[in-house]
């Protein structure tokens, strides 16, 4: 922390300034690639790939359904129908992916940090920053049904604990929910989820520090798969969910500060997203202040996780703020981009990349067919992107300026401040029982 | 442990330990009722229940700091201990069970800490089995206790927060049952009392509506030799009698429910 000269005037300083929290760009991919989905802010912007065209939410129904507020949470469900959006504005969006409509509008009493839809298609979860996570149950659609409003009902809890992460098992017998006090829990998703999951599986525990992403890693070999984990204490974990199990613990932050060791002063390598290939054979990471993506290799049978090398995008200082696959095409989907950034014309920003050809990635070949996309490259070319990123040229001060302010907003979310103990005793000034004479 | 040796030497001159009795005044261990629940307070957690340290804890059983994989494990669990009424008498009663006290208050934890202490001096082999750390229960249960652990857990006289607003802070509520019912082993048991009827219904309430715990019957509770010291053994226990107030208690099982 830095010196405060005077503890009186930094505590007037944080009164004034009153400043829109930024919020980090996210994608989101259709598990059988026929749409793709960016969040920048308050925007949702979807591109449909199977007919290279634009999408126009809710532009059937006449309806304005857009949320109000910076969008945290955005998701497909796993056969694709389903989509759900949420954030700041306190509203969960569900929409249907056939025509783009909202067919339902959930309102949440705080704001939305996380979203998962069940494998049938027949829950939404989403968690909020207290640490509650909640359950809607979806009916049959009906095509010409307005908007339904929809209540939540509490499935389960972390104690006062933000939940960042939220995920069902590959089986769809358990969800697994991740928080800011470096805690993993697997519960089991009962049959009547609105009466709440009580069962808790196990917990995985070991991070050091906030637990920020999750995905699970499978395949045909080893179909119930295993959990990877993303931290702020710069590792990647691997864990045996149903017993709470370490299995490999990938120590990121020390490669990537090898490797930019000449570039800068901090040693701060938080893991901001990451998610596995459709082979279940690698794991991409995006780390924070790491331009390009690192690629992990993922043994399932020895239950390993090694680091292959760190794919970089030429040209530009691209470090993804949120990336994704589907399930059926070779695509690393990666977006970085920002909303509220101060102090420039158009506040957000958005830069989507492509890396294709990660999957049969192994060891032992060093060198594999992956490809950077130029945009010419990507499907649906510039009319993608300009739809995706808002515009189809960045400048590279917006960039860096992006990029360090979301690494900023997230350490000031996720990692509890430490003051010095004059700052607390000083902090407690106001309450009684310092107040009497003793 | 600089304590212990100062008593054992008869060092006379720490006027928070009595002359007489050589066990902590409680007037220099005076705190506030309330702890904030919510504050990320500064006090280290363990990483995960391979990482609590029982050799410090209970050095008698834990010579070293290696655990065999078969070793004893810690048993039962006071949360929210205060001064360690509950523990001193459960540790006499089960002495070869480990037990543990769990508290936010750092003035009332370092008490607790040093009337163990001085306990385990004046009475040799004895009070070995028992403990207390500082710690927030409600977030960290999952650190300190491995799957079906724990064969007994205590709530003894919980802060009420009677607004409704702050309800979510009581440490029994459905939520916080299930990470209870993890921790608890099948047919363990959970023991809560309180004088304020209001919490003594919501309590059993949420253990009713629960569906991993059942209600002792009449005949097990006059059975359980632990059930007369949920209101006799605690300072605030004495305190209700004292004022001939009523207490409530609630006292559930662990159960597997049926599928």
């Amino acid at each position: 922390m830095e010196g405060d000269d005077s503890l009186l005037t930094t505590e007037d300083n944080n009164k004034e300034v009153v400043e829109l929290e930024v919020a980090p760009a996210l994608i989101s991919v259709h598990p059988a690639h026929h749409s793709v989905a960016v969040a920048v802010g308050c925007e949702l912007r979807v591109f449909n790939l199977r007919e290279g065209c634009p999408v126009t939410l809710g532009a059937e129904s006449g309806e304005v359904c857009h949320h109000k507020d910076s969008i945290r949470a955005i998701r497909y469900g796993a056969k694709g129908n389903v989509f759900v959006s949420a954030g700041d504005d306190k509203l969960v969006k569900i929409w249907t992916t056939d025509s783009w409509r909202c067919m339902y509008s959930v309102s949440t009493e705080k704001k939305v940090s996380a979203v998962a839809i069940s494998d049938n298609g027949q829950f939404v979860c989403y968690a909020d920053k207290f640490g509650v996570v909640w359950v809607v149950e979806l009916d049959e659609f009906n095509e010409n049904q307005a908007l339904v409003q929809k209540k939540g009902s509490p499935l389960l809890a972390h104690y006062c604990s933000i939940i960042t992460s939220l995920e069902f098992s590959p089986d769809g017998q358990f969800i697994i929910t991740a928080d800011r006090d470096f805690k993993i829990r697997v519960t089991m998703f009962p049959k009547k989820p609105l009466d709440g999951a009580h069962e808790i599986q196990s917990y995985c525990l070991g991070h050091t520090e906030f637990v920020s992403c999750l995905a699970f890693v499978y395949n045909v070999d080893c179909p119930h798969g295993y959990l990877v984990s993303g931290s702020g204490d710069s590792t990647v974990r691997l864990w045996d969910f149903t017993s709470g199990l370490l299995l490999n613990t990938c120590d990121v932050g020390s490669e990537v500060g090898r490797l930019m060791a000449n570039g800068t002063e901090s040693n701060y390598f938080a893991i901001t997203d990451l998610c596995a290939t459709c082979d279940g054979s690698s794991i991409c990471v995006a780390v924070q202040g790491l331009p390009g993506i690192l690629l992990l290799t993922c043994n399932l049978l020895a239950k390993t996780l090694s680091i292959l090398k760190v794919v970089s995008i030429n040209g530009e200082d691209f470090i993804p703020t949120s990336i994704g696959t589907s399930l059926t095409s070779n695509f690393l989907w990666m977006v970085m981009g920002v909303s509220n950034l101060p102090g420039f014309d158009s506040s957000s920003l958005a830069r989507v990349r492509i890396i294709s050809g990660l999957t049969n990635c192994n060891s032992e070949s060093g060198d594999q067919n992956h490809n950077i996309l130029e945009d010419q490259q990507v499907p649906g070319g510039e009319t993608l992107l300009q739809q995706l990123q808002g515009s189809l040229s960045i400048d590279k001060d917006v960039f860096s300026a992006a990029a360090e302010a979301v690494k900023t907003s997230m350490r000031n979310l996720l990692i509890k401040k430490q003051y010095s103990s004059e700052k607390r005793e000083f902090r407690k000034r106001g309450r009684n029982d310092r107040k009497a004479k003793r | 442990m600089q304590l212990e040796e100062k008593i054992a030497s008869g060092d006379e001159s720490n006027p928070c330990i009595s002359k007489s009795t050589r066990l902590p005044r409680k007037r220099f261990y005076r705190a506030r009722a309330h702890s904030n629940p919510l504050s990320d307070s500064h006090f280290p957690v363990p990483i995960s229940p391979h990482h609590v340290e029982y050799s410090v804890h209970y050095p008698h059983f834990f010579p070293s700091s290696d655990s065999p994989p078969d070793s004893k494990k810690i048993e039962f669990a006071d949360v929210g201990c205060g001064f360690g009424g509950l523990l001193i008498s459960l540790a006499t009663l089960f002495p070869e069970t480990l037990m543990i006290g769990m508290e936010l208050r750092d003035k009332v934890t370092e008490y607790v800490k040093e009337r163990i202490l001085a306990l385990r001096v004046a009475n040799p082999g004895q009070y070995q089995n028992v403990s207390v750390v500082r710690t927030n229960s409600m977030k960290y249960i999952p650190n300190y206790f491995e799957k079906s652990q724990l064969s007994k857990m205590f709530f003894l006289f919980p802060d009420p927060h009677f607004k409704e607003k702050n309800h979510r802070r009581r440490v029994i509520s459905p939520f916080l049952l299930d990470e209870y019912a993890y921790a608890i082993r099948a047919g363990g048991i959970i023991y809560t009392i309180t004088d304020v009827e209001e919490l003594g219904d919501w309590m059993k309430s949420c253990l009713e509506n629960h569906p991993l715990f059942a209600a002792l019957t009449e005949e097990e509770l006059e059975a359980d030799p632990v059930v007369k010291l949920l209101s006799s053994a605690t300072e605030e226990g004495q305190k209700v009698s004292r004022n001939g107030g009523q207490t409530f208690k609630a006292v559930f099982r662990r159960i597997v429910p049926s599928v």
